[in-house]
């Protein structure tokens, strides 16, 4: 079973930290297929948030098609986000680390990196680039 | 969906003076409701007029579907907790659910007796011996033990430490995780309400100034930044809520349905702490204007 946990001052909402947790559980493997997901009473009872907050982000992995509510039972994962395949995810994991330590030597800092990322992917995205 | 609260032009006036006019509201069922104005604003005026404890002036108000206090049965379907969680100090708290159990015909003795089991109180100790904390436990049993549809709730958390803060609001969303209890608790912080709240409602100067779900205003409400402009020149449908300049930049905060292609403007979401923030400095402004004008 995974435990949530939530950052107040990332601005991302409650919801979609939860379900960005259980993305990156399932991609480190730390949920798997036919694992039971943590029941809104659970995680109510932990982090003293609205449990329609818990339901609204198992509502919208279930769209995803990543876990199914079963009545009376609880909610489990079905099976693991599609993403890319291990290999590549490494290549560009790698990629991404020479282009950060290029950017270093380059006397760019953290706030710089983080201002030059942000701005390439919100073109990259908005213009449907990728 | 049916409202818990509905309000038509809801007014209540004390002698001259207004503390809450023009409020009209659609609260739906199932929501936790969190009511933030700072102190002054007419929260409590617009509970205890829920609660039946105060009658309007002018307009009306409905809660689930009928009039506040209207009788027994409307009473026991609608659980009300006082500012500064009232109890009898030098009852016990065995004798605080006895009332309870003898005053409330769907009083759940067997949930009270828990809960209090779970926090650890003693039955035979003074109401007026507990902390804070144990004591606005207290009121929350009492309130939730009569099983109500709709529990309202005055600043429940103001005078609580963190701690006892965060144990007090984790008790009232399990039951609201267990019954689907609509709730309606007002504060003056908003980082209280930020974790628990779906609905927002923000009262400044006994008016409401903006009401509904708090992921659709989150997502209406944006903050733009940029080279310095005039906020007259946005296009129509972007309203300005917040707008602060410099003499090279601009900062506003913005409201619209519709998305911001202007590529000049750096686009970051709000909190809702801005956005209760925003709100409420904008209501101070238009009183501050108002009163130039007066002079």
């Amino acid at each position: 079973m995974i435990e949530f946990q939530l950052d107040e001052t990332s601005g991302v909402a409650t919801y979609l930290q939860l379900v960005q947790q259980v993305h990156q559980a399932l991609r480190l493997g730390m949920l798997e297929p036919g694992d039971r997901l943590p029941t809104a009473q659970q995680v109510v009872a932990k982090l003293a948030i609205n449990p329609n907050t818990v339901h609204k982000a198992y509502r919208e992995l279930e769209r995803e098609g990543l876990v199914r509510a079963r009545p009376g039972l609880g909610t489990f994962v079905t099976r693991s986000p599609s993403g890319t395949d291990p290999a590549t995810q490494a290549r560009f994991l790698a990629a991404m680390t020479d282009w950060l330590r290029s950017a270093r030597t380059a006397g760019l800092g953290p706030d710089d990196i983080e201002a030059i990322y942000r701005t390439a992917f919100r073109n990259c995205f908005a213009e449907g680039v990728a | 969906m049916s409202a818990v609260i509905e309000t038509r032009g809801l007014g209540r006036q004390y002698r001259r003076t207004w503390a809450l006019r023009d409020c009209t509201l659609a609260i739906p069922e199932g929501r936790v409701v969190g009511l933030v104005g700072p102190n002054g604003a007419g929260k409590t005026t617009l509970l205890r007029l829920a609660a039946g404890l105060l009658a309007p002036t002018c307009g009306t108000i409905s809660v689930l579907g009928e009039e506040p206090a209207a009788g027994p049965a409307q009473l026991a379907r609608v659980g009300f907790v006082a500012q500064d969680t009232p109890v009898y100090a030098r009852m016990p708290v065995s004798d605080h659910l006895r009332l309870g159990a003898w005053l409330n015909p769907a009083w759940d003795d067997e949930m009270a007796r828990r809960r209090i089991g779970q926090l650890g109180l003693d039955q035979r100790q003074r109401a007026g011996s507990l902390s804070g904390g144990e004591r606005a436990q207290l009121t929350l049993t009492l309130a939730l033990a009569k099983r109500p549809e709709l529990l309202i709730l005055d600043e429940p958390v103001a005078s609580l430490d963190p701690l006892a803060r965060r144990e007090f609001l984790r008790g009232l969303m399990e039951a609201v995780a267990e019954d689907g209890t609509s709730v309606v608790l007002s504060s003056h912080l908003v980082a209280d309400l930020e974790r628990v709240c779906d609905y927002l409602v923000v009262l400044v100067a006994s008016r409401v100034r903006v009401a509904g779900e708090v992921s659709a205003l989150l997502a209406s409400h944006h903050r733009l930044s940029g080279p310095r402009r005039d906020p007259g020149a946005l296009p129509a449908g972007q309203e300005v809520i917040e707008e602060s300049h410099t003499d090279k930049q601009t900062i506003l905060l913005v409201r619209t349905d519709e998305p911001i292609h202007d590529p000049s403007w750096t686009v970051r979401p709000v909190s809702m702490e801005d956005l209760v923030l925003a709100y409420m400095s904008r209501a101070r402004d238009d009183r501050t204007r108002r009163l130039e004008v007066v002079s």
